[in-house]
């Protein structure tokens, strides 16, 4: 690197980093929503939980969760 | 029309598939892209290979600057239209543009050193570009310090004052003395920057456009997550 290697590999090296810690971040976040959504789901009554999955949305959380009582 | 754009931009990002084409893609084009940035790029005649940090520090600070106008747009659409939509979109964009603030930020610094010879400067574009950062964390922060709707409200209002910033950023070469020098990469005139220093340069730009997106597709989610968390305890 002609002697400015420390500036380019310290350059993408707090680039990857950032990229790293980002997603670490962003994911750990996902499963704890994920989490308290699945054990709420859970915790419902029949009647509730049946009306809860009529949503499109739920449907795909519940699927994606794998946390399908009906 | 917008309702369905919204549902089906709810499906793709709530589908786990959608996230593993994206996350497939940003690491193809980010080994492609680190191969021809570190490895078959040509050294520059006056800079050497210092120049290399350009193919992290430019890509970083065009998609910060990009994901900030998206978000004032649609802080712009919450006030017209009305729509929540728009605000958990704007919402989930923040933090990648924050961080590719911070890579442009800091890379910048890094790249400073050696061809300018000091670190930092009060240069007009690297001092627009922390006023970004500034308004980015604002954006950021005023979700943190308020309820939903008056979060919405206010982080919305620090978009749109913020966006006044991005021409400045864009035109501050220009018309101020600056140690940046105008721009080689241009969409509405000839670009000045040889093809071997172009192609990594869109390689790296693609595979950071891919990462924010990978990201926002995951803040989105999760907002969505809590939405329905306590739609469930109105039921």
């Amino acid at each position: 690197m002609n002697g400015y290697g420390l500036f380019v590999w310290s350059s993408f090296a707090f680039t990857l980093t950032n990229f790293f810690g980002l997603y670490v971040i962003i994911n750990r976040q996902l499963i704890k929503e994920n989490k308290k959504f699945e054990l709420k789901f859970n915790q419902l009554e029949k009647n509730k939980y049946t009306e809860a999955y009529k949503q499109r949305t739920n449907q795909v959380l519940v699927s994606s969760n794998a946390a399908q009582k009906i | 029309m917008l309702n369905k754009i919204f549902e089906i931009l709810k499906i793709i990002s709530l589908s786990k598939l959608t996230r593993i084409i994206v996350f497939s893609l940003f690491v193809i084009f980010l080994t492609l892209g680190l191969f021809e940035s570190l490895l078959l790029s040509p050294e520059d005649y006056i800079q050497s290979d210092a120049v290399r940090i350009m193919y992290v520090h430019v890509p970083a600070a065009w998609i910060s600057l990009g994901i900030f106008s998206f978000i004032a747009f649609l802080s712009l659409g919450i006030f017209i239209f009305k729509n929540k939509n728009f605000v958990i979109i704007a919402k989930s964009f923040a933090p990648s543009g924050l961080v590719f603030n911070l890579i442009a930020l800091v890379t910048g610094s890094i790249w400073g050193k050696p061809t300018w010879g000091t670190w930092w400067a009060w240069d007009p574009r690297i001092t627009s570009m922390l006023v970004l950062f500034l308004f980015y964390t604002l954006y950021i922060v005023s979700w943190r310090l308020f309820e939903n709707d008056k979060a919405a409200k206010i982080s919305s209002l620090v978009a749109i004052a913020g966006f006044v910033n991005v021409p400045i950023i864009k035109f501050s070469v220009d018309w101020w003395a600056s140690l940046h020098q105008p721009s080689s990469v241009k969409i509405l005139s000839e670009t000045t920057i040889h093809s071997s220093m172009l192609t990594p340069l869109l390689l790296m730009t693609a595979a950071f456009a891919l990462f924010s997106v990978l990201i926002f597709l995951m803040k989105y989610n999760i907002e969505l997550i809590k939405i329905k968390t306590k739609g469930l305890d109105r039921l």
